[in-house]
């Protein structure tokens, strides 16, 4: 029995109106279009506990890159051959690249692989046995002097509206969003002790608790326990989802092969030493989760660009960058797209595009000099490593190239390409308009001339790409824009729950009026001001549809470009 | 003897050691030639070039910045590679970040078979209060593992040009005795420079006294 308790049901004045549907007139789809750059996602709706116990979502997608780097093996030997001159040394040179690439990047364990691994594994045990134990440096230690139970028991750790940790399967503390793991062992354990119970018990899971206003969320996956503990509006499926993308940045560092080798011969091992350095990287996605709708949509928000500038700056990247081995190139302005180039047949998850915008987001030293670092994609390959080389492309660092290769060896050829592309960029002016349109920001609600709309989320669901406008008057202070985030949070939820579905919502608050609106083609949520009818609501928001309509050539990428 | 036309080198420079011992400052204070007190963690690894002439070579450094996170620590092969020389940097308050050291060689010892010029750096000399590894036990290391050795401050800028200088020289030196070094325009080359037997390279500690002083012009990208 899932040990799950549910809140009741607060909100008065909500009518879910099949009625009123004859009066929203579909016009054609805004942001809508076959030849998508993204995977497009329902992520939200494929995320349940039903589906984690079935492992239907464990069965993440596994050798993609490999597939990729065997069939470059297969080109470099048909190479060989044609060419004479070519000793046999290099042959072995590039069998043994595949050896060590294999050894990263390869799901299927072949033997070498794995004495390879194994000993790889004795030395990490060995040094942590051997050496002095290693204080893992946490920024969080040097906040607080108290002892352990002092500290759980302070308000300003007891107040936090929301707590995340990651635990292991032997109840070992690895992250906690607020205050050192070191402190919360024994809250920890009492965690892991839970979650065993339940699942001891009667091959159950534990799946979510509510206490008084908060509610507990558990997720359990490859040894890893994932607790996220909230005060706010998230719903249970919500903060699954959350976890799910803190999940996802643990493979996103270590590649789920790692993980489940690590675990597979240390049940006991402390991952902090191998995550060490990566807490910016939770921490910063938590935070971005508060500011960020795009992740609750599992959609991406595309920076305002004139359809021509974008073409050429798209283009100028497939002239440039026309690698082998190149998977996708891709510019990326304050959390927002610009532009994306795809290899044929393969498709960028907006959940690994929100890990990649929060790679470069989380991290300054980027901006010191062109870096070449490993990073997996869990929609794409858990298993392995792609390679990003990550450079600005403008002395202020507004603008980011991404070129995410399976080649170890790219660098100075990538390096090249970028080069390039920074040059014909700035010939052509394309970083200027970037920065211009940066500089302007978004766009105003009053651009869509609609009264009392205050504010909306629009998802184009086709091309998982969504639109909003900036966050104006009543919602310029962050308490504010909290309760806004809680009104998305309820409309969104109310909309999705797995058990009862609805197509649309009209929902009459205290302060304002809220509009929900799912299609097969879009999501629309609308807040409006609290004294908006249901009629005049469904006039705005078809006008509203009519001039994101009107704008999508500049607030979407609409055309998929390949190498 | 020396011909008008200069000849040029192009060499790769890999930069190792543990977390937070200063790997970054190092070099952004020597390409860079300023110190910044907030230097974000290394992700991956960054790449520097930096031209400087020497004893008529055009030398072309192109530095790798590892990180020194444990989680990068199996891509660190990625990084050495066909590496003609390492600098090797550990923080002189911290003892754990000096026997760090030893691995890394140790590592390279076993993985890299072309001929490499070490250079052992302690870093953070600014904080000598604080020292933990004395001068004469890392000097005794060196030259145990035939490597230059110097004590830097990337904060109060000593030692760091030195010891790129005397890297250089001794690339130049590499790249004179030693066919198949490895060094030249390195994009074009990918192959074919493996397998040279040369390993028992001797690499006498600063004999060479002060040359020109070098006629630095800086490059970052």
């Amino acid at each position: 029995m899932a040990a799950e308790v549910r809140e009741a049901e607060q909100i008065v004045n909500v009518s879910d109106s099949e009625s009123g549907q004859s009066d929203f007139i579909e016009t054609e789809i805004p942001g809508k279009s076959n030849n998508s750059l993204l995977v497009a996602s329902d992520e939200f709706d494929d995320i349940s506990y039903e589906e984690l116990n079935n492992g239907a979502l464990q069965a993440a997608p596994m050798g993609t890159i490999n597939a990729l780097v065997k069939r470059k093996v297969k080109r470099q030997h048909s190479i060989i051959e044609s060419d004479g001159r070519q000793s046999t040394v290099s042959e072995d040179d590039i069998a043994n690249d595949v050896e060590n690439e294999s050894s990263e990047i390869s799901g299927d364990d072949t033997q070498d692989d794995n004495l390879v691994l194994e000993s790889n594994l004795a030395d990490l045990s060995l040094q942590e046995s051997g050496s002095l134990p290693l204080e893992i440096p946490s920024p969080h230690l040097i906040s607080s002097t108290n002892s352990e139970t002092d500290y759980v028991n302070s308000i300003e750790w007891k107040q936090q509206k929301k707590h995340i940790f990651i635990l292991s399967d032997s109840g070992k503390p690895i992250y906690s969003r607020h205050g050192s793991e070191d402190k919360l062992v024994t809250i920890m354990g009492v965690m892991q002790a839970l979650v065993s119970f339940v699942a001891d018990s009667d091959k159950d899971n534990l799946r979510s608790i509510v206490a008084g206003d908060h509610r507990f969320v558990f997720m359990t996956r490859d040894h890893l326990t994932f607790v996220g503990v909230t005060r706010g509006k998230e719903s249970t499926q919500q903060m699954l989802l959350q976890l799910t993308y803190m999940y996802n940045q643990v493979i996103s560092v270590l590649t789920l092969s790692t993980l489940t080798r690590i675990f597979k011969s240390h049940r006991n091992y402390d991952l902090r030493r191998t995550l060490s350095g990566a807490e910016k990287f939770f921490d910063n996605l938590l935070n971005l989760m508060d500011v960020e709708p795009g992740l609750l949509l599992s959609s991406v928000r595309c920076l305002p660009l004139d359809s021509a500038v974008r073409d050429n700056i798209s283009q100028t990247i497939v002239q440039y960058a026309k690698v082998k081995d190149l998977v996708f190139a891709l510019i990326i302005a304050h959390n927002q797209l610009v532009a994306v180039v795809r290899m044929k047949k393969y498709y960028l998850h907006p959940m690994d595009l929100h890990l990649i915008l929060n790679l470069i987001n989380a991290s300054e030293s980027f901006k010191a000099a062109e870096s070449w670092t490993p990073i997996c994609l869990p929609k794409f390959d858990a298993a392995g490593f792609l390679q990003a080389h990550v450079s600005y492309l403008d002395d202020e660092c507004h603008t980011c190239l991404l070129l995410l290769s399976v080649d170890i060896e790219a660098f100075y050829v990538l390096s090249e390409c970028k080069a390039k592309i920074q040059e014909k960029l700035k010939k052509y002016n394309a970083l200027a308009a970037i920065n211009n349109s940066l500089r302007r920001n978004s766009y105003s609600i009053q651009q869509c001339s609609i009264n009392d709309l205050r504010h909306f989320l629009y998802k184009a669901r086709s091309t998982s790409q969504y639109t909003s406008p900036e966050l104006e008057a009543p919602y310029n202070t962050k308490e504010e824009q909290e309760r806004l985030f809680g009104l998305y949070y309820y409309l969104h939820d109310r909309i999705h729950t797995s058990g009862r579905p609805l197509k649309i919502l009209f929902h009459v608050g205290p302060y304002e009026t809220l509009l929900g609106w799912v299609t097969p083609g879009f999501e629309l949520f609308a807040v409006f001001g609290p004294l908006v009818t249901k009629i005049t609501a469904i006039h705005a928001v078809n006008k509203l549809l009519r001039w994101i309509k009107k704008e999508e050539d500049r607030l979407f990428i609409l055309s998929s470009v390949t190498f | 003897m020396s011909e008008l036309n200069m000849k040029s080198l192009e060499a790769k420079v890999v930069v190792l050691g543990s977390q937070g011992v200063g790997k970054t400052s190092v070099v952004i204070r020597y390409v860079g030639g300023m110190f910044s007190k907030a230097v974000s963690p290394t992700i991956g690894a960054s790449f520097f070039t930096y031209k400087l002439t020497l004893e008529q070579y055009r030398v072309k450094l192109q530095v790798w910045d590892t990180a020194g996170q444990e989680r990068f620590r199996s891509m660190a092969p990625m990084y050495y590679r066909k590496a003609n020389a390492a600098m090797l940097v550990y923080d002189i308050t911290s003892l754990e970040s000096f026997y760090d050291i030893k691995d890394w060689v140790k590592e390279l010892k076993k993985n890299v078979d072309t001929p490499i010029v070490l250079c052992l750096l302690g870093n953070k000399s600014d904080l000598d209060s604080g020292r933990k590894v004395s001068k004469e036990d890392a000097e005794e290391y060196a030259s145990s593992i035939d490597a230059l050795f110097f004590e830097t401050s990337a904060l109060k800028n000593t030692g760091i040009e030195d010891a790129f200088l005397q890297v250089s020289k001794h690339l130049i030196h590499l790249y004179e005795t030693v066919p198949n070094s490895g060094m030249g325009s390195l994009i074009a080359q990918q192959a074919p420079d493996m397998f040279v037997p040369n390993q028992g390279m001797v690499l006498s500690n600063r004999n060479q006294d002060s040359a020109s002083p070098p006629q630095t012009s800086n490059c970052s990208c």
